[in-house]
């Protein structure tokens, strides 16, 4: 029996009618056509599939979105300007750092997270706050190395 | 990979979440979700309902009550991990709780979920009983005090009834003149460990070792007091010699479990690495740590 929600994604109020055992996860995208939210594995451990909820990223996957009564979603869509890159996004093109690009979303997330509380991260908190995302093409050298730069640009050494 | 249809109650106090978990005994309560909702996507997991705990005020404070830290069963690892309170009483706990996960898990994840879940390799349990913790439960008879020790039957097997919630864990405070350490080997960060290893000491004036507590996990299906090392760590002072002796008192029986890639012996291998690591770091830890 589907349950009414109320929540916001990307500032956006919404209203739905939900499934209990649907997933943010799966909400996002089949009901919202928000497809920019990754889903990897499915149980938790790829991270392909972060969002932000309440000011944390969290896993969407692993929260179903009947849980999410009257909170403030952010999704890769709402951290990405209308048009062009954000300034994270525009160093993961100049560093290189996507190839297939399965996992970006997430990592996009779990950085853009990490920037929001510290705009000048060391190499250890970057490597900490992507710790829970899995890359299988980049060696994640070169998405270490744009968060760097970025961390470099706001100051940081 | 999507889960059983179920259905879902977020009660707004605990005896109602203790009422509709009476209800249907195939309902189960949900807390952070991040090993139960795994488990359910993957249809290991078929709850009837789930009864969810996160809209109940008052199941997430960390307070000071006498010497004891007490800590509701719903606050999330990254809170528990970033709390100064915390770390000034309980840095056991901080230290293991970096191991815990990932920063999204942990933001989710709550200590009340991953002690009631009794995975054998997670961390918390074997800091729980480094602690010598108590757990606060609650069913529809009223409440319960069930110490870490009598906690774990068995993998993802505890003492809780059927029908009882877990709403608060409580831990002596850090005395002055302890010491403590926590170690694991995974394969990768923040998974869960292959040897975790936990270590509790207290030392009296003279720096010899008053009372220890030295815990694996990962070895067995719930987390292990190794008595034979606490004993010859008892009444001895911190040095090389006695940390030897201490390691090579593991028992071996005490390692039970064996997979592909990591056997008995490597796991007792590595159990003696940790702990003697361990040991180390006691001994050259201050006591004037403030914070």
């Amino acid at each position: 029996m589907k349950q009414s929600l109320k929540f916001s994604v990307n500032g956006r109020p919404l209203e739905l009618n939900v499934e209990p055992r649907q997933t943010l996860a799966d909400c996002l995208r089949v009901e919202l056509g928000l497809t920019g939210t990754h889903l990897g594995c499915e149980h938790g451990v790829c991270g392909a599939c972060t969002v932000m909820v309440d000011g944390d990223a969290v896993r969407s996957c692993l929260m179903f979105a009947v849980q999410l009564e009257g909170a403030q979603v952010v999704t890769i869509e709402g951290v990405s300007p209308p048009s062009g890159l954000s300034p994270l996004q525009q160093k993961m093109r100049e560093y290189h750092a996507l190839q297939c690009g399965f996992c970006t979303p997430g990592m996009v997330v779990a950085l853009h997270h990490l920037f929001m509380g510290n705009a000048t991260p060391d190499e250890a908190e970057i490597c900490e706050a992507i710790s829970g995302n899995i890359c299988r093409c980049t060696g994640y050298q070169p998405i270490i190395a744009a968060a760097l730069a970025l961390s470099r640009e706001n100051g940081g050494a | 990979m999507k889960p059983a249809p179920f259905k879902y109650f977020a009660p707004a106090n605990i005896a109602q979440a203790i009422e509709m978990l009476a209800a249907d005994d195939q309902a189960r309560p949900i807390a952070g979700g991040q090993s139960l909702v795994p488990m359910m996507n993957l249809r290991l997991a078929r709850p009837s309902a789930l009864i969810d705990l996160n809209r109940i005020p008052g199941l997430s404070d960390i307070r000071e009550t006498g010497e004891v830290l007490c800590i509701g069963s719903m606050t999330r690892q990254a809170t528990l991990l970033r709390s100064p309170l915390v770390r000034r009483l309980a840095p056991l706990m901080t230290d293991a709780l970096a191991f815990v996960g990932h920063p999204p898990t942990r933001a989710r994840g709550t200590i009340g979920g991953s002690i009631a879940n009794a995975d054998p390799a997670a961390e918390l349990p074997v800091v729980m009983l480094a602690l010598d913790a108590d757990f606060v439960v609650r069913g529809s008879t009223g409440e319960r005090v069930i110490p870490a020790r009598d906690f774990s039957r068995g993998m993802f097997e505890t003492s809780i009834r059927e029908g009882e919630i877990l709403t608060e864990i409580r831990v002596p405070s850090r005395q002055p003149l302890a010491r403590h350490a926590f170690l694991e080997l995974a394969r990768r960060h923040g998974d869960f460990a292959i040897v975790s290893v936990g270590v509790n000491l207290t030392l009296n004036v003279d720096g010899k070792c008053e009372k220890a507590r030295v815990v694996l996990g990962g070895v067995g299906p719930v987390p292990v007091r190794c008595a034979a090392v606490e004993a010859m760590l008892q009444n001895q002072p911190l040095n090389q010699v006695n940390f030897r002796a201490a390691t090579d008192a593991i028992d071996p029986g005490m390692i039970e479990f064996e997979s592909r890639g990591a056997s008995r012996d490597y796991r007792l291998h590595v159990a003696r690495v940790l702990l003697q690591r361990a040991l180390e770091s006691t001994s050259r830890s201050t006591d004037a740590k403030s914070v």
